[in-house]
């Protein structure tokens, strides 16, 4: 795919091309009158460059005198007024080539990358009186019906009031597991359905929803730019008037100076090498390469669902050496799980049915917990005289029994001696029938990857691995050595993690960043407060994308292993390209002012290193799982 | 206030260019210009009346890039 504008240069340069090798091939055998070479030279270099020199015209006009179409139509038409034709029309020619290549690679990942985020819904079909009618996701208001059948996506956020269906999340958390969904459960706007008809009430407009904020913020990553970037813009602003002087300094000082020095000098010969450094002289191939990489990089994140707002933080994101992170909701599931029965008789599952009959019908989490423990089916009509002793725990008669479940408090008011437990979690006491029954253990568990994440955060050069949690300390601890986190910091209140995240500022060394990770709830001070703020699983939540540099569209922590690994990548091709560049540059001008380089290496090199530094570039669009 | 024009220019360092053009515009705070996403994001002076201001950034952009478009 090209277009209309790129295919136009591209028939140029390769008439351009076959005119110039044909002349070549005609001048070995045939001698020729030069007026008659010079003009025959003539033709492929306006086919090539007119646009180059009509544009210089204007530069002129304007007082544009280091437009690099100025310095290309100067260094060309030296070239011929030197008599070397061949190379006048060649460097033209490569100059447009390597333009081409350029427009046509930015081109190609401009698309790419909308591809990748390729979730932009076109219509919502919408409920009006019976009669369903396709309109613009933004007509639709909070509280419309929507349907929509497989293969669309979801356009709006809603909660499904009708039918199911498995959701593709793919384009949203790089999750490739569908998702089912069952009425009553709430859909984001960007998921593609599947499989059956889903009708969908929903509860944002169409600027509000998942789908808008995400293309809102990949779309304006990249305003915000990184030093690198900063860095290169001002170079070049620096490079050209420099090289020029220096081209000016080689063409006319040095052999006017030599002449004076009584030496043989041919003009010609230094107006050569000043011709070369024009040439030269040209930046693109440091000022493309560098916002493709962040480009390339920004898009590749996004696909694997790592939002980052722009390539300053990439480039931060690359020198974290500090990571705090929140526990609740993190790194551990935030749901409650029995992860243990203790000084039981009796056996776990007839424990279990007991504490449920009497837990099951409250709300707590803590209840939950114990009544998905028992997985069973519950006749409450087993249950009498149910008493909940407030701060306590509950007590109830099953089967004439009597049950008590609760705290050690509960314990001592029934005058039940009881065990206590050296695990850290929540402790559910049983007495039956004013008996101790053993007790049950609750906590909240690790997430599955969490544990790998902190080996992948240290192999990825992350030094100091902190937990921050405003649980207490015997449970953060447990989790922190689980985890193989370096340490924890406990019973914090919100405003303690802020100051928490002041005091490893200051402790790290210059250079370095420190990231806080945390599920966006409550968090939008810390996320702020961190060098880089990463909020995840932060769909839905819209304080936490504001406030978050960098948003992970799930809840895994792997994908901030995945954030460190591609900033890394990144950071390393700039770099590369940087170093890479500016050297072959100076080669050049080196070998150019010596008079060993002549066009043909000045323009081959020129091309080449853009060319190169181009596909270096490309390469951040590719992410590696981790 | 600020606000974002979409514009069309072929190479990254016309895009530089196009951004210290604008930014030396009266009434222009601050501009970024991003080559990649095509666009240039302008933080005007308070009190600046946005249309006068942009018709001049797009002429003074002309001025170092003859080829270029900024849509406003």
């Amino acid at each position: 795919m090209m277009t209309k504008k790129q295919k136009k240069v591209l028939i140029r340069i390769i008439v351009s091309t076959v005119l110039l090798v044909g002349l070549e091939i005609v001048f070995r055998f045939v001698e020729v009158n030069p007026y008659i070479r010079l003009a025959l030279y003539l033709i492929p270099y306006f086919v090539i460059g007119y646009d180059i020199l009509k544009k210089a015209g204007k530069g002129i006009l304007n007082r544009q005198v280091l437009d690099e179409n100025f310095l290309m139509a100067v260094a060309t038409i030296g070239a011929i007024a030197l008599q070397e034709y061949r190379e006048g029309v060649a460097v033209m020619l490569f100059y447009q080539i390597g333009e081409f290549f350029q427009s046509y690679a930015v081109g190609k990942s401009r698309r790419n990358i909308s591809d990748l985020m390729d979730i932009r819904p076109d219509y919502a079909n919408l409920e009006m009186d019976g009669e369903v009618t396709k309109v613009e996701p933004d007509e639709v208001a909070i509280g419309g019906v929507i349907h929509v059948y497989p293969g669309e996506k979801i356009p709006i956020d809603g909660i499904v009031t009708e039918g199911e269906s498995t959701l593709h999340t793919a384009a949203l958390t790089g999750e490739s597991v569908p998702r089912r969904v069952i009425a009553g459960d709430e859909v984001i706007s960007g998921c593609v359905n599947i499989s059956g008809i889903l009708k969908v009430r929903t509860t944002k407009e169409f600027g509000e929803s998942t789908v808008s904020k995400i293309l809102d913020l990949v779309e304006n990553a990249g305003s915000k730019k990184s030093r690198s970037e900063n860095f290169i813009t001002k170079f070049a602003k620096y490079y050209t008037p420099a090289v020029c002087i220096g081209a000016l300094i080689l063409a006319l000082i040095v052999p006017t100076i030599l002449l004076l020095m009584k030496q043989e000098v041919s003009y010609g010969d230094w107006i050569y090498r000043g011709l070369t450094f024009l040439v030269i002289s040209c930046p693109c191939a440091l000022v493309i390469s560098i916002p493709l990489t962040f480009f390339a990089g920004i898009g590749g994140a996004s696909k694997a669902g790592v939002l980052i707002k722009g390539s300053n933080y990439l480039e931060a994101l690359s020198k974290v050496r500090t990571v705090l992170f929140d526990k609740t909701g993190t790194v551990t599931q935030g749901v409650f799980e029995v992860v243990g029965i203790h000084h039981n008789e009796m056996e776990n599952q007839k424990l279990l049915e007991y504490v449920a009959l009497i837990e099951g019908r409250s709300t707590h989490p803590i209840a939950k917990s114990i009544v998905e423990a028992y997985g069973g089916s519950l006749d409450f009509d087993r249950v009498t005289d149910l008493k909940e002793i407030s701060g306590q725990g509950v007590a109830a008669l099953v089967d004439g029994t009597a049950v008590a479940a609760g705290n050690a408090r509960l314990m001592d008011a029934l005058g039940v001696p009881y065990i206590s437990c050296h695990h850290p979690g929540t402790i559910v006491h049983v007495a039956i029938d004013n008996k101790y029954a053993g007790h049950i253990l609750i906590s909240d568990i690790l997430k599955p990857t969490s544990k790998e994440a902190m080996r992948g955060l240290r192999a990825a050069g992350v030094r100091k691995l902190v937990m921050l949690t405003g649980d207490m300390e015997t449970v953060a601890k447990a989790v922190c050595e689980e985890l193989g986190a370096d340490d924890f910091c406990s019973d914090l209140l919100p405003e303690g993690k802020v100051e928490k995240v002041e005091a490893y500022l200051h402790m790290q060394n210059k250079g370095e960043t420190l990231a806080f990770v945390g599920d966006g709830i409550n968090d939008a001070p810390v996320l702020t407060r961190a060098d880089i703020g990463i909020a995840m699983g932060a769909l839905g939540s819209d304080a936490a994308i504001e406030a978050a540099d960098v948003v992970l569209m799930d809840d895994d922590m792997l994908k901030v292993v995945q954030a460190k690994k591609i900033a890394i990548k990144c950071m390393r091709i700039v770099y590369e390209n940087i170093v890479f560049a500016l050297a072959v540059k100076a080669l050049c001008l080196l070998l150019g002012a010596l008079g060993i380089a002549n066009m043909w290496l000045a323009i081959f090199a020129d091309v080449g290193v853009m060319v190169i530094a181009v596909l270096n570039a490309i390469r951040a669009l590719r992410v590696a799982k981790v | 206030m600020k606000k974002t024009y979409k514009i069309e220019v072929d190479c990254a360092n016309c895009a530089n260019k196009m951004e210290e053009a604008a930014k030396k515009t009266d009434g222009v705070k601050d501009c970024s210009v991003n080559f990649m996403a095509l666009k240039m994001n302008v933080e005007f002076e308070d009190g600046a009346d946005e249309k006068e201001v942009m018709k001049a950034v797009v002429k003074n952009c002309k001025k170092v890039e003859d080829d270029c478009e900024v849509y406003l």
